[in-house]
């Protein structure tokens, strides 16, 4: 029995009762756990923004994809992947300041983006560029689902492995460099999986959005977390949290569900962060 | 099995029975036959301005060396170059290679200035000390109990067994630098270069500071060099005081600097001032 074939054999409440909704609630649960999960590592590095900036890069893939007749996911997940590694150079020493390289990454993937799209209207191709801004969970297929677990491994595999060295590096570049980390290498992981993060996403809350679920569930948990692991599966916890009510609460309300799952996950950060917070010493 | 071969201080210090309290598990590193530090003619520029010019620089197996100087004189500068962290002219050897093969062998630690240590997740003290241990089991490795033991001993040689499951950032500063030491510790480097590690921070810390370091060099036979303006608390243990206004214009013990006036103890908060008159 495959794995859809076997969710239509379960009975789910409601809202949960359709495959569509079964298929988004799989894929966003999964994309909910591994994106603030990626998410952390690059909010240590301070590069919150960064999933924003990939996000414009996949956007210009998308336009490309559309343009050319190919995957615009391939095509996404390559450009994106590639901004990637051209930011990480950038921020290098003796290169371009961290903001300023997600700057030029950012308005000129959505530029790339805008110029593509309309090319490719103007060629009389399919150009609906709108469901992979904003998302379109309900029309995950068994192949995303099994897309979007592939990923769940992956990043749980490599957060496993490397997970340590990555949580050194983004403490203190620099020591860890000094220490003989690969530095360079490491940072580029972090970069390459959240440019897998964000076009494996794009589908549950789009690319405006995927950004938010990379660094809302982190900026949570760091309220109540008291420990960098904690920290992790806390978000992932959130994140997964996020996903659930959201669907539920735009299945009753008829609301576009990338957009709930993100108000969400923001009124739990605005919850954790209403809850109290210790007070931090650091600086004194 | 190897151990480190303490210097003629150092083995004076512990006939004297001053060695620390701090039991060692850990084997001690083995420092190869070449010096720690090895440098010669090192030129850095900021554009057409020298920062450092022509610098030479010997620091020895289980040497103290600190590294003084006025405001803007090249310190911190000299000692990314050290480390292999900025491309300057002329030639650096650590233990005989090249600073990045001599990093990669895990034969060097660094402590920055306590600003680099400013976590945006809760880290605790012993998820932070925990990365120190790395370079020595290989990073994909899982840490095993050998590991636990030496991060639990780095954590007690600095006095925050205490606080070791508290999140860094819930610390002092003077805390949060000897968590910096720790990490450093639990490396168990040949060599080991602080820049500013105590800058701002209060008597007691600056204490347990000196104690953290007098135990690496003694214990462990680790070469250190330490750039700080604030010596007062080292004073009596260091081997070597090198000043430098973007060249070398001393370079001796440091009853050598007492004799051109400068007292390290005595002119601890307003040695940098002192120093202007130096060269």
């Amino acid at each position: 029995m495959t794995g859809p074939a076997a969710l239509a054999a379960l009975r789910f409440p409601w809202p949960f009762e359709r495959l569509s909704m079964q298929l988004a609630l799989g894929a966003g649960i999964l994309v909910g756990v591994v994106a603030p999960a990626v998410g952390a590592f690059v909010v240590q590095r301070r590069l919150s923004l960064l999933g924003d900036g990939l996000g414009h890069l996949a956007f210009a893939g998308v336009a490309a994809g559309l343009l050319l007749g190919w995957s615009p996911v391939v095509v996404a997940l390559g450009v994106a992947a590639a901004g990637a590694l051209g930011i990480e150079w950038l921020r290098g020493p003796g290169r371009t300041g961290g903001d300023l390289a997600l700057a030029l990454f950012f308005y000129g993937g959505l530029a790339a983006g805008a110029v593509l799209a309309s090319r490719a209207a103007v060629t009389g191709r399919s150009v609906n560029v709108v469901p992979y801004l904003f998302g379109s969970i309900l029309t995950v297929t068994p192949a995303d689902l099994w897309r979007v677990a592939g990923l769940a491994v992956v990043t749980g595999v490599v957060l496993a492995v490397a997970g340590r060295a990555l949580l050194a590096v983004a403490l203190d570049e620099d020591a860890a460099r000094v220490a003989g980390l690969p530095v360079d290498a490491l940072g580029a992981l972090v970069a390459v999986l959240a440019a897998a993060v964000v076009v494996t996403a794009m589908q549950v809350v789009g690319l405006l959005l995927v950004a938010a679920l990379m660094v809302l569930p982190v900026a949570a948990a760091r309220r109540v977390a008291r420990s960098f692991r904690a920290t992790l599966v806390t978000a992932a916890a959130i994140g997964a949290v996020s996903v659930v009510i959201g669907l539920v609460l735009a299945r009753a309300a008829d609301l576009a569900p990338g957009g709930v799952i993100v108000l969400t996950s923001a009124a739990i950060f605005a919850a954790t962060s209403v809850a109290g917070r210790r007070p931090s010493r650091a600086g004194r | 099995m190897t151990t480190a071969r303490p210097t003629r201080r150092a083995v004076a210090r512990r006939q004297a029975g001053m060695i620390m309290r701090i039991r060692i598990t850990t084997e001690p590193g083995a420092p190869p036959e070449a010096p720690p530090i090895d440098a010669h003619a090192v030129t850095c520029r900021y554009g057409d301005d020298v920062a450092v010019e022509a610098v030479d620089l010997r620091v020895g197996t289980g040497e103290f060396v600190a590294l003084v100087g006025p405001n803007g004189s090249g310190k911190s500068t000299l000692a990314r170059a050290l480390l292999g962290l900025r491309r300057c002219d002329g030639e650096v050897r650590l233990f005989g290679r090249r600073p990045r093969d001599a990093c990669r062998a895990g034969l060097v630690a660094f402590v920055p200035q306590r600003s680099h240590l400013a976590p945006v997740l809760p880290a605790t003290v012993t998820e932070v000390v925990t990365s120190g241990r790395l370079p020595a089991r290989g990073w994909w490795h899982r840490p095993g109990p050998p590991d636990a033991a030496a991060v639990a001993h780095a954590i007690e040689a600095v006095a925050l067994t205490p606080m070791a499951h508290r999140p860094v950032t819930e610390l002092s500063g003077g805390q949060q630098q000897r968590v910096l030491i720790a990490r450093a510790l639990a490396a168990d480097p040949a060599l080991l270069v602080l820049d500013e590690p105590i800058a701002g921070v209060d008597a007691a810390s600056q204490r347990q500071f000196r104690d953290a370091l007098v135990h690496l060099v003694q214990a462990h036979g680790t070469a250190v060099l330490l750039i700080s303006h604030e010596l007062g608390a080292v004073a009596s243990d260091l081997d070597r005081v090198v000043v430098l206004k973007h060249r070398v214009v001393f370079d001796g013990p440091p009853r050598d600097l007492v004799a051109r006036g400068v007292h390290l103890g005595v002119h601890a908060e307003d040695l940098p001032a002192w120093l202007e008159g130096l060269g």
